[in-house]
């Protein structure tokens, strides 16, 4: 029973989580095809898929690997710009637009992979928690960089320069990247099509290398670093394989924002945004993917919902986030949720956590 | 310097099938010597015990052979291979596990993720066949699994494989963390106390694991402990530990009747052993 009923259990939260996010989609893509979603509703879809992708890429370095990253935008912002400039350079090169976006988005992942490495790897060889400052000073530092970046194509190729446009030299080109006045002029190639296949993508592997051997060493390490050490891991190494998987994903999530918008300027990626992504990590319960995802969903499509309701939206906002956040991370309403959800189903509830959560969660019945 | 007189050769170290050999190993926080010119030779399947009073240097040593710090002094030799320049996780592939004093386990994992990461270096699985799932991926899970749950049996434990690790009762977390260390294939076992804080039938279930773990897997054993009975009990050969240098070793015949030690440790711990 054992192994098999772990197997099973993890396996059955896996397809819980895979489930939620597919009946989402579903659902959403009925009422777009029907013509039921609200305007603004629907000018949401891809930015929410966006934001899903994002917690759970930053639940790899917050949950998983324990460590605090105040730059998730910046990866971002790295992934929206190099996405939308391959996306522009292959226009009439490339015919199908998903096949574009698709060539965009591996872009947008190296793109980010290479700065998640050259920011990681210096960080990642000292002892000690330096994580979080040098990612708050790299999302400040990309957004400045990008502020006074200017990017041109034309058929001599690409030319880039720190000053103005016009030194780009450009004959008869396109200024693709246009220093803080940013990208105008983007194809919105993203679709809720892609932002769903995205998600899924993302989720795959995050859960494909949380279990496995990789993932269980990031995990150790997390737990215990003199111990993982002495059972011959090498913390470094695993602690910038979170790291860089983490600003891959999110370099891709990046592109996809990017060309879901005509224009994109720099700024859109700054401190709030990375601290948005973390308020959707912390809220969903550090290390649980699933209610990242639900809590990412959420606050992105409240603000719209509330609307409505005119001025007090800010304030039914608010006392929702206070909610949320007892809800998932107050022991005691966790476990009362939990009592009241085994009582309905008749049997023990299972946590979809990965991380110090599970210790809370499954012991549930026990007391 | 009159220590090196005293121990520069080990009477029970037949240095030609050592499996450990320390050299004037030493090293200083700050102005104090926490280990000074520690010798030390543990043969190949040897059970050998560092004993001494509590701040004598014991877990430093354990330290200083793991590399959790930098010896600043001396030379640590493991089958004949200089560790000088290997990290925590080389001295570890190159074949010394331990425990620690105070419990590490990884606490928020099962018990039997625990131990699949001690098999860490002994399965290979790369990230991408795990992301990929690929056959490898596969394969390498279920030789996991199996060896996972062999250790965990010798320890009697395979009935609390999924157990989450933090939520294990004092001795069976003890117990874990030496099926984790045996889990990395090692030449030489460092238990930290392990029978600190384990009832009398427990540590005699203990003395007996250890000499089975010995025989079974062909390790030699160093191990730290302040109850006698086992030191005296289970190891061939012993070293004394005081103030960071060492002030007696040998059989625990010679431990027993030697005057420095009774003085130092036995007398003061034990009055009536030593005054015999
Ligand atoms: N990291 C450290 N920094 C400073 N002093 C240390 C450190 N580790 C150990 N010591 C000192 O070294 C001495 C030996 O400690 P330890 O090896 O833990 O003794 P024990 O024999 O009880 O295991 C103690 O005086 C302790 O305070
Ligand atoms: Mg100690």
């Amino acid at each position: 029973m054992g192994m098999l009923g772990n197997l099973r259990k993890t396996t059955r939260s896996h397809i819980l989580t895979y489930a939620i996010v597919v009946v989402a989609y579903v659902v959403l893509q009925c009422l777009v095809s029907t013509h039921s979603i609200s305007y603004f509703l629907g000018g949401l879809l891809v930015p929410v898929c966006v934001y899903v992708c994002l917690s759970i890429s930053l639940n790899l370095v917050v949950g998983v690997s324990g460590e605090l990253s105040l730059g998730h935008a910046g990866f971002m912002s790295v992934g929206a710009f190099s996405g939308l400039a391959a996306s522009i350079c292959l226009r009439g090169v490339v015919g199908p637009d998903p096949l574009r976006l698709a060539i965009a988005i591996v872009v947008a992942g190296v793109m980010a992979a290479i700065a998640g490495i050259v920011i990681g790897l210096p960080v990642m060889r000292l002892r000690g928690d330096y994580l979080a400052i040098v990612t708050l000073a790299f999302g400040e530092i990309i957004k400045n960089l990008l502020n006074n970046l200017y990017l041109g194509v034309d058929a001599n190729g690409l030319h880039f320069s720190m000053e103005s446009s016009r030194a780009l030299g450009l004959q008869r080109g396109i200024v693709i990247i246009d220093g803080p006045q940013g990208a105008s002029g983007v194809d919105k190639l993203s679709t809720l099509l892609a932002g769903f296949l995205l998600i899924l993508f993302t989720l795959t592997v995050v859960l494909n290398l949380v279990n496995s051997r990789t993932g269980r060493a990031i995990m150790a390490v997390r737990d215990n670093r003199i111990a993982a050490e002495s059972v011959g891991i090498n913390v470094t190494k695993y602690r910038l394989i979170a790291f860089v998987v983490s600003a891959t994903l999110a370099g891709m999530a990046g592109a996809l924002y990017a060309m879901n918008y005509s224009t994109v300027v720099p700024k859109k990626f700054d401190f709030n945004t990375s601290i948005l992504i973390l308020v959707f990590v912390v809220l969903g319960g550090i290390g649980n993917i699933r209610g990242g995802i639900v809590s990412a969903a959420l606050l992105t499509l409240l603000p719209e919902m509330l609307r409505s309701i005119g001025d007090y939206y800010m304030l039914i906002y608010a006392v929702v986030l206070i909610v949320v956040m007892i809800a998932t991370n107050n022991a005691r309403v966790r476990s009362a949720f939990d009592a009241l959800r085994d009582r309905l189903r008749r049997r023990p509830g299972d946590g979809p956590t990965l991380s110090a959560g599970a210790a809370n969660g499954g012991g549930t019945h026990e007391q | 310097m009159s220590s090196e007189d005293r121990d520069k050769r080990e009477p029970m170290g037949d240095v030609g099938d050592a499996v450990l050999e320390c050299q004037h190993l030493g090293i200083e926080f700050g102005g104090l010597r926490a280990v000074n010119d520690l010798n030390l030779v543990v043969g190949r399947t040897q059970i050998a015990g560092l004993i001494g009073p509590n701040g004598a240097g014991k877990t430093t040593v354990f330290n200083l052979l793991t590399k959790v710090y930098q010896p600043t002094h001396g030379t640590i030799l493991l089958d004949g291979q200089d560790t000088a320049r290997m990290s925590a996780a080389k001295v570890s592939k190159a074949g010394i596990a331990r425990t620690f004093q105070n419990i590490r386990l990884f606490s928020t994992l099962t018990v039997e993720e625990n131990v699949r990461v001690g098999l860490h270096n002994q399965v290979e699985c790369g990230m991408w066949s795990s992301i990929l799932r690929l056959p490898r991926f596969w394969a390498s899970e279920r030789e996991y699994h199996r060896r996972a749950l062999e250790l965990l049996d010798v320890f009697g434990m395979a009935d609390n494989a999924d157990d989450v690790a933090g939520s294990l009762p004092y001795g069976a977390q003890r117990r874990l963390e030496i099926a984790r260390a045996l889990a990395t294939n090692p030449k030489l076992l460092l238990l930290d106390e392990p029978a600190a804080g384990m009832n009398p039938s427990e540590t005699a279930g203990l003395m007996e694991a250890i000499a089975h773990i010995r025989d079974t897997f062909g390790v030699a054993v160093l191990l730290i402990e302040h109850d006698m009975e086992l030191v005296m009990g289970i190891c061939e050969k012993i070293t004394v530990l005081n103030f960071g240098e060492v002030i007696g070793s040998g059989t625990p015949a010679d431990i027993q009747g030697n005057p420095q030690v009774i003085e130092a440790y036995l007398g003061k711990q034990d009055a009536r052993e030593g005054g015999e």
